[in-house]
């Protein structure tokens, strides 16, 4: 069986097993996969705790008749009870707002008052913001000290050069067209040619690697005050605790979109074979439409 | 094709929900082993240990111009105490108030809120880090907490510094607790003032503490006495303020 990541490729075929991925990417991998959902399950309910986000240095939706202190949130999850004037039966009305956005929400976000997002999202799954936190601030640790050392080990032994930076033929206008028109087909390369992730893969990678966990740990660190005592600079880095939170909330969504679509084109490419890379490290090259062509010799459809 | 990609798109969103549900109720299960909570406040442990050698003892939070303010300094939690020794202090405009403070100290102090405000004062414009995710900026004037301990004169045996108040929530007195780091802190001050004016009622009244390397519930209000002691275990249930006690937040909260 041949070792293929960093290694020559030459002479594969599609229906080849070969060892895909290291030891170091699988147990990061699954070690992520649970720890991100404790973290988003912890997170959400910890913005239930207060459903508003703002940018600046404060924001406390300080609100009451006669005040003109309101301090326009710009992301809110809202819930209001209405009573059927005839029934008498209270509906909750859940709203997000986005900006001037209103969009109707009821029973999916804004459930309660502490339920914004509803108990099968949050961890716990009834309203406890200190139980939230002590997962939160646990599981942060198992996010951040992995992922420092995965950092290290893939650039010691080239996983980050080798297989994820873009190459030059890589970063040319066609190529990156040439890639988003494959994506839209879904249509993906086949045998030995499947071993090298291609660019938008490559960018997805990159980008949680190095701009949104890093992102997401400065902007949690930032809602720290023990934090930004030691560290200053945090805060204006982030323009301010609650920018920081915002930018906390906006990063975990983005990290959200990453796992819908990563899950989504692991389903689309092969379940079966691509969960077996990510555990054994095996994997069965796609076989070629017509064995004797490699996909670049393919005529374009 | 469309159909397949169909079928895929809702098992996808079923089964990821469905996923997530499961594994989620099942983090609930666990939650409820007193073994695996443990493990959890090990977290807690390791970021105070970490936080405490990052920074300097000294390290300030930071501080804003008068321009960077919340246009309103909100309340939050108790905003009036109960009890009817405190509806007396606030008739008597805190005329008869007195500031105990004991424990392990060679020179017990009994300060009223004239002796408090007659003393040498630190004013800062800090941010009120709310544990639920809001934020204030108010500028707060008050004594450095670290000028009473040293009247005072702490014993060699004391090791945290506890703020006892005088409002409640049902019948558990409030009270808050602190190292020594954070009792000598610069910044840590016994506050009388808020945003150049006395320290209204809502806010705590006569007196609050602001140790502004935490957050908002370590900020005790309505503060009667301090006392130095060598252990938390025999205050309230132990783990060293009320709502460490009833709800389990974390005693350290510089995160």
């Amino acid at each position: 069986m041949a070792d293929t990541e960093g290694h020559d490729t030459a002479g594969l075929k599609g229906g080849d097993l070969v060892k895909r991925h290291r030891i170091s990417t699988r147990l990061w991998h699954w070690l992520n996969a649970f720890t991100i959902f404790t973290m988003i399950g912890s997170g959400l309910m910890i913005f239930n705790a207060h459903p508003h986000l703002y940018w600046g240095n404060y924001g406390t939706n300080y609100w009451s008749v006669g005040t003109p202190f309101y301090e326009h949130p710009w992301l809110e999850i809202t819930s209001h009870p209405v009573t059927d004037p005839v029934t008498h039966k209270v509906t909750v009305i859940g709203t997000l707002i986005i900006g001037s956005l209103h969009i109707n929400t009821t029973g999916v976000l804004g459930v309660s008052r502490f339920e914004s997002f509803p108990g099968w999202m949050t961890l716990p799954g009834s309203y406890s913001l200190a139980i939230a936190r002590r997962w939160h601030l646990f599981f942060a640790w198992v996010l951040v000290l992995p992922w420092v050392a995965y950092l290290l080990v893939s650039l010691f032994n080239r996983h980050i050069q080798h297989d994820l930076a873009p190459t030059r033929a890589e970063l040319t206008p066609k190529a990156i067209w040439q890639d988003i028109i494959d994506h839209a087909k879904l249509k993906f390369p086949k045998g030995a040619a499947a071993l090298h992730h291609n660019f938008l893969q490559k960018l997805a990678y990159l980008s949680v690697l190095f701009a949104l966990i890093p992102t997401m740990i400065l902007s949690g660190l930032t809602l720290s005050p023990g934090m930004t005592a030691a560290w200053p600079w945090l805060l204006w880095l982030m323009g301010g605790r609650a920018s920081a939170r915002s930018v906390h909330f906006i990063c975990m969504s983005l990290i959200v979109g990453f796992i819908v679509v990563h899950l989504a084109l692991v389903i689309v490419v092969g379940p079966y074979n691509e969960i077996r890379s990510m555990i054994t490290g095996k994997f069965r090259l796609p076989r070629e439409k017509t064995p004797t062509l490699t996909p670049a010799q393919e005529p374009a459809e | 094709m469309t159909v397949s990609l169909n079928v895929t798109r809702r098992s996808l969103v079923a089964g990821a929900t469905t996923g997530a549900g499961l594994l989620l109720s099942g983090c609930d299960k666990l939650a409820q082993s007193p073994a695996f909570m443990g493990m959890l406040d090990t977290g807690e442990k390791l970021t105070y240990r970490v936080q405490r050698s990052i920074s300097d003892r000294a390290a300030l939070a930071p501080e804003f111009s008068a321009s960077q303010m919340s246009p309103h300094f909100r309340t939050n939690g108790n905003t009036m105490p109960s009890s009817a020794e405190y509806a007396k202090h606030m008739t008597e405009n805190f005329a008869n108030w007195k500031l105990v403070v004991d424990g392990l100290v060679t020179n017990p102090l009994n300060l009223s809120l004239a002796d408090l405000q007659s003393m040498p004062k630190r004013t800062q414009i800090t941010s009120h880090n709310c544990v639920e995710g809001w934020t204030a900026i108010g500028k707060w004037t008050g004594v450095p907490l670290g000028m009473l301990l040293k009247r005072a004169n702490l014993r060699p045996q004391a090791k945290y510094i506890v703020f006892h108040c005088a409002d409640s929530f049902g019948a558990a007195p409030y009270y808050e607790s602190i190292d020594l780091i954070d009792g000598f802190h610069p910044q840590t001050i016994l506050a009388w003032g808020l945003n150049d004016a006395m320290l209204p009622v809502g806010n705590g009244a006569p007196l609050r503490l602001r140790v502004e390397r935490q957050l908002g519930y370590k900020q005790a209000k309505y503060v009667m006495r301090v006392e130095a002691v060598d252990t938390l275990a025999n205050i309230g249930h132990g783990k060293g303020g009320l709502w460490e006690d009833l709800i389990n937040y974390e005693w350290y909260a510089g995160i």
